[in-house]
């Protein structure tokens, strides 16, 4: 009955949202508050009964009902509660409605937040926001049906594929999703400009908490997939340019762009036009990777033979969706203002290197993921594109764009003073230049690239600090006005800061890891001695242990250096019983920022263990940098000019 | 969600970097660690995007063999991944040649920069009358100067 009501539910929201598109968009032709509050009503009741279906099908996870066609497929009873409710999201179905969720969520958030916004643009928001409703719940309920029965329910499901039975990995799709779905709101915005003609600072900032939310939950999705990836795959890699991944850097590479470009709209006037072009690229974006994603052109070798036709419609939805966005664009944009003019030496001219460089990084992972498709299309010629493509390509623009990064912040609007800001960042050179320097005099083997990516890393934290000490005039003024200037500063400085700081604390860890990463491997028997680096670890033991649904060999190795205790780790060797997969549990001893990664292999001949252990210097920074990103982007979001549904009134009162 | 991973799965690979088998290394240090290198540029033909530095997959432990044979007997990188493309085509390096065919694929991030580069410039040195006033607006202002100067 549950999965029935689910359903019902299911259809109700694509009815509930044509009628949204119909009054809202009535709404603002005939000027008529009335409808386009009705409209406004709509959403929030199409979000209910979306809410209402995804409730049902999470039942049905998490009561094992295996007469609904997804569940029996993915999940299984002895699977522990929380893999079962992430089951929700696991497949491609239950995935698709947890997109749908955050798409009517989001839209009713503008309804019930949008209190602010002029209402017309109100109106038209709501109703494209409706408009991607409709045609996504459509797919769903059609083509991808969640909740539909089986006529002869098997006794027991088939489980979960165990290498996504992760808690990093049973959080990472709603974050993701939240992050992708979140960039339609900024879409229609858009797309409400257009059909409006006016983009302005009221506009622009609107879009920019929107893009922020939506970036951060990107951050924090992508950084826990990585994190997965990291110690659940079992060799040690956190980022392998996979299709996959790429999918969902590319909306967050042109999100990272948005926020840029949306500043220099609302204080400026400028770039207008490509602020409205970044925002309709940005979820244009996360529907590509939604589309790459499901259809199997990218995975398989046989292109499109996975699901053809869900590929299909996935990707007319991309091409209608992302068409008619951009269609509206090329013929309203030419209307859009120019807004004021700058200097090259100026904070507009670093804005727009930074936009440029990220659009530039942007292609790079466009054309690497799709590249090999189009040529093989064309010439039937088969290519492959790998990481090393990236790093001749992507790391050199990024690369360009830290070097230049700190300046940013500290030129000022219309025309800066180039000598002013060397002044200020010539302490952050010399940390920079230390940081480097001491990197060849300490660590061997003495690599310069390597070198060069500390000093990299170092001289983006130092110049983020730099911005604040100049902000607060500390060092120079005295200590009480730089206190008194410290706590006044907006949320959003603080912000960006650490969105800036988190970026050189990841370039850190990425470039120290990747660097002077050490690996070892030897067949062991029990009481064999394996050396990594500075430690020696010793196989103590391997005895057998039992998990909910899987059994597993559990080896016990005692980590030392110099003869002293570290660390006792137990990496596993599990087997599970439902599917019979076999997956390496990881174990890891933290070092400071630095882990020790062992990963026990299968027993051989001999009774021997092929044991692989890794140094990892420095591998939480690569995580825990994104995190502080985020964070960034949070904090940001708490600042009261940005703060949602707050008008001018109040803020001129501060 | 990560299909590399299901397929992966699928395929029953305990995803372990077997490359650094101890059964299958080579006994010379430098040639162990040369091989090692190209293996990450050279791709597990039935595996996803992965290179055979990674994957656990027979074909991938073959095409190892191969290369290490090929290392041993003093061959260089240039001539060993030339043996591979001859053998299994273009595809199974992960970078991509420097080819004509792939001129978009290389020059495409680059061209993005020089047309922002060129657009940047543009919109620079282009002197928009914006920034003088009309004169209605001149006009405008003299007037709210001249009510200021006498309230």
């Amino acid at each position: 009955m549950i999965a029935e009501a689910g359903a019902f539910a299911l259809m109700l929201a694509l009815a509930l949202s044509v009628v949204q598109v119909g009054l809202s968009a009535a709404g603002r032709a005939r000027r008529s508050a009335a409808l386009a509050g009705a409209g406004e009503g709509a959403a929030l009741a199409a979000f209910l009964a979306v809410a209402v279906a995804f409730a049902a099908l999470m039942h049905a996870f998490v009561v094992s009902d295996f007469s609904v066609a997804n569940v029996a497929a993915n999940s299984h009873s002895e699977k522990p509660l929380l893999y079962r409710v992430a089951g929700t999201w696991g497949s491609h179905e239950g995935s698709m409605l947890l997109w749908c969720l955050a798409l009517t969520g989001f839209g009713a958030a503008i309804a019930g937040l949008g209190r602010t916004l002029p209402q017309g643009l109100r109106a038209v928001t709501v109703a494209t926001q409706g408009l991607l409703g409709v045609v996504f719940l459509a797919y769903t309920v059609f083509a991808s049906n969640p909740l539909a029965r089986l006529a002869s329910p098997p006794a027991e499901g088939r489980s979960l594929n165990p290498l996504l039975q992760d808690p990093a990995l049973a959080v990472h799709p709603p974050f993701l999703y939240a992050g992708y779905v979140g960039l339609s709101v900024v879409f229609s915005l858009a797309v409400a400009a257009l059909v409006e003609g006016r983009v302005d600072a009221a506009w622009s900032r609107w879009v920019r908490p929107w893009a922020l939310a939506a970036w951060s939950m990107l951050t924090v999705g992508i950084t826990l997939g990585a994190f997965w990836a990291y110690y659940e795959l079992g060799w040690g890699g956190w980022w392998f340019w996979d299709p996959v991944e790429n999918a969902s850097f590319m909306p967050w590479l042109v999100a990272a762009a948005l926020l840029h470009s949306a500043i220099v709209t609302e204080k400026r006037g400028a770039l207008a036009g490509w602020t409205v072009f970044l925002a309709l690229a940005a979820f244009s974006f996360s529907m590509l990777g939604a589309f790459l994603v499901r259809s199997g052109v990218l995975t398989s070798v046989h292109a499109f033979a996975v699901d053809p036709t869900r590929g299909v419609l996935l990707l007319m939805i991309l091409g209608a969706t992302a068409g008619l966005g951009f269609s509206l664009f090329a013929w309203r944009a030419p209307s859009l203002g120019r807004g004021g003019m700058f200097a090259p030496i100026s904070r507009e001219s670093a804005l727009v290197m930074n936009n440029i460089l990220l659009a530039a990084a942007t292609a790079t992972v466009l054309l690497g993921t799709l590249y090999p498709l189009i040529r093989e299309a064309m010439t039937g010629e088969a290519i492959s594109v790998g990481p090393p493509y990236f790093n001749l390509t992507f790391t050199p623009l990024m690369s360009a764009m830290l070097v230049l990064l700190p300046a940013g912040p500290l030129l000022a609007w219309k025309r800066g003073d180039a000598r002013g800001v060397a002044q200020r960042l010539w302490v952050a050179l010399l940390i920079a230049a230390a940081s480097g320097l001491a990197t060849i005099a300490l660590v061997s083997p003495k690599k310069a690239f390597g070198a060069l990516g500390v000093a990299l890393g170092a001289w983006l934290i130092a110049g983020a600090l730099a911005e604040i000490v100049e902000r607060t005039r500390a060092f120079r003024a005295p200590a009480a006005e730089t206190w008194r200037r410290l706590v006044g500063l907006p949320r959003g400085a603080w912000g960006m800061t650490l969105a800036h700081l988190g970026l050189g604390v990841f370039v850190l860890g990425a470039v120290f890891e990747t660097t002077w990463k050490i690996e070892a491997a030897e067949a062991l028997p029990v009481g064999g001695r394996l050396t990594v680096g500075a430690y020696e670890l010793k196989l103590d033991d391997v005895h057998p242990v039992s998990g909910p649904n899987y059994e597993a060999d559990e080896g016990r190795i005692t980590v030392t250096r110099d003869g002293a205790f570290v660390c006792r780790v137990t990496p596993q060797r599990r087997l599970y019983t439902a599917g019979g997969q076999t997956t390496s549990e990881v174990g890891l001893c933290y070092r400071g920022t630095s882990h020790i990664y062992l990963v026990l292999g299968e027993r051989r001949e001999g009774g021997t263990y092929l044991v692989r252990a890794y140094w990892n210097p420095w591998a939480s920074l690569i995580f825990a940098g994104p995190a502080i990103m985020a964070l960034g982007g949070l904090v940001s979001l708490t600042d009261r000019r940005l703060r949602l549904g707050i008008g001018r009134r109040r803020e001129e009162r501060a | 969600m990560r299909l590399r991973a299901l397929l992966a799965a699928l395929a029953g690979v305990a995803c372990l970097a077997a490359a650094s088998d101890p059964a299958e290394r080579l006994p010379d240090p430098a040639q162990e660690a040369q091989a090692r290198e190209i293996f990450k540029g050279v791709r597990c033909l039935v595996c996803q995007n992965e290179s055979i530095d990674d994957s656990d997959a027979e074909l991938a432990q073959d095409l190892r063999r191969i290369v290490r044979e090929q290392v041993k007997a003093g061959r260089s990188e240039t001539e060993i991944k030339r043996f591979l493309t001859d053998r299994y085509g273009e595809f199974v390096l992960l970078t991509p040649s420097f080819s004509a065919g792939n001129l978009l694929l290389w020059g495409g991030p680059f061209l993005v920069v020089l047309a922002g580069a060129a657009l940047l410039l543009l919109r620079l040195r282009s002197r928009t009358p914006d920034a003088e006033l009309s004169a209605a607006e001149a006009e405008r202002v003299r007037h709210l100067a001249e009510e200021e100067r006498a309230p």
